[in-house]
């Protein structure tokens, strides 16, 4: 209970985990996924698992963005790099991760001009500043980043900017908890639900979780209380026999999300008929492409891009990790082969990601046990 | 990547491309507020800023909160180094 001293009120954290204590029966067990992968990393570095009872199981999902990026898709973008009139721009977050033949930062190293941006609208300055290059941004993220995305776009096009090209990955949270409770052996039994991603997208789309799957789900801020009063409010739905969808984060996400970035996504995106997810496969509707109005700004229109399929290592059991079935540690590489050094799969890759998350935990719990 | 970073507008560009001047920790760039294009921030408002752009409006209170919580996850200095980059369209290594 190191951790709990840091808090800001560790009087509240407390009683919310004494709350917590009171709603779980003992005679069962709760398994919770946590969506969201900044959700995944508070709760490790914060500790918040030995706030909870043991027999409450917290399951990591899939929103890490460049986690569920299969490697081909990876692969694709980079091969944009072979041409020399091309500057290749991502977030500092895809840099290490691997493709086949190395990650955007190893072939920056052979020479390619690969940049960081941290923001899409700085690609598109880029563009604007290099007239004679063709500018592409490798666009991932949820329903949280797209909108900053979709409205890039809608400068770009505003601007008559000619060489500003998105390699689109953006992915959308619903359709991936479908596929999560459609997968056979996996029993879970609610949700916590992603903060930010609901600030776009607001709750009710995750009201068919509650009234066809029958699971509450509560969107939770990130401080620790925020995430303990979240586990709470499942518990009491669980104990009461609810199914709702509630809002725990009404500070930063109102009931019907931001309808002006929803608008944005919904002028410059389409959704894909299916797209490829990391260790989850081929989920319908899952994914965004540029609309026909924004054709000429498609990186997967403009220029031949391979198409390449990448299997994972076969070793690696990133799917099962992110689909909830295997705990990062139970991975027959995790903190062997596959370290935040030298990442095999991209799930150690992200800070975000559950494996680096629990890995970089335990080895700060060893080094406080140590000392 | 989806913890977003709380910032005070100080500035509203005039350009009609909606930019606005944001302060983080002492930190100064231009963010896009397109997104808030629906109930546009005043200077002195607070925002969620997300890859260069402000997601929502926030109270002081819970703007103090945010970054705190990024402090306490050791995030606060990579947000700042975010925040510096913002416009830059190149910037250091990891």
């Amino acid at each position: 209970m190191k951790f709990v001293d840091e808090f800001r009120a560790p009087e509240l954290i407390t009683r919310a985990a004494q709350e917590i204590r009171r709603l779980a029966d003992p005679r069962r067990t709760y398994r919770m996924m946590e969506i969201c992968g900044g959700h995944t990393y508070a709760i490790y570095r914060f500790g918040l698992r030995d706030l909870l009872p043991p027999n409450i199981e917290l399951i990591h999902g899939p929103g890490c963005p460049v986690c569920v990026l299969p490697m081909g898709r990876i692969d694709d973008g980079l091969s944009l790099t072979l041409r020399p009139d091309v500057i290749f721009t991502a977030f500092g977050d895809m840099m290490r991760v691997p493709g086949t033949k190395g990650s955007p930062l190893e072939y920056k190293a052979r020479g390619a001009d690969v940049r960081i941006v941290y923001s899409p609208a700085d690609a598109l300055k880029l563009a604007i500043a290099n007239p004679e290059r063709q500018v592409v941004f490798f666009a991932i993220g949820f329903e949280t980043t797209a909108p900053s995305t979709a409205l890039t776009l809608m400068r770009a096009r505003a601007a008559g900017v000619g060489n500003f090209f998105v390699f689109c990955n953006h992915v959308t949270i619903i359709p991936a908890l479908h596929a999560i409770l459609d997968s056979p052996g996996l029993q879970l039994d609610a949700f916590i639900g992603p903060g930010h991603v609901s600030t776009v997208i607001g709750c009710r789309p995750y009201e068919w979780i509650a009234a066809q799957a029958r699971k509450p789900i509560v969107i939770s801020g990130f401080e620790p209380l925020d995430l303990l009063e979240s586990v709470a409010m499942v518990l009491r739905q669980l104990k009461a026999g609810r199914a709702e969808v509630e809002n725990q984060y009404k500070r930063a996400v109102p009931w019907d999300g931001n309808r002006a970035a929803l608008k944005a996504m919904g002028d410059v995106f389409a959704t894909r008929p299916d797209f490829e997810w990391r260790g989850l496969g081929w989920i319908p509707q899952s994914a965004l492409c540029l609309r026909e109005s924004y054709a000429t700004f498609d990186a997967e229109r403009h220029f031949r891009m391979p198409g390449i399929r990448a299997a994972d290592p076969p070793a690696a059991q990133c799917g099962e990790v992110l689909k909830g079935m295997l705990q990062p540690a139970q991975c027959r590489l995790f903190g062997r082969e596959c370290t935040p050094e030298q990442p095999v799969g991209a799930l150690m890759v992200s800070s975000e990601g559950s494996c680096a998350a629990v890995y970089n935990h335990e080895h700060h719990r060893a080094a406080l046990d140590a000392g | 990547m989806c913890l977003a970073i709380p910032g005070r507008i100080v500035e509203i560009s005039p350009e009609p491309w909606g930019l606005a001047m944001v302060e983080v920790s002492g930190v100064r760039r231009k963010i896009d507020i397109g997104l808030l294009q629906d109930d546009p921030p005043q200077v002195g408002d607070w925002v969620l800023i997300h890859v260069g752009f402000a997601l929502n409006k926030i109270s002081e209170k819970d703007a103090a909160e945010q970054m705190r919580v990024l402090e306490m996850l050791g995030e606060n200095e990579a947000a700042i180094e975010e925040v510096s980059g913002y416009g830059s369209g190149e910037s250091a290594e990891p």
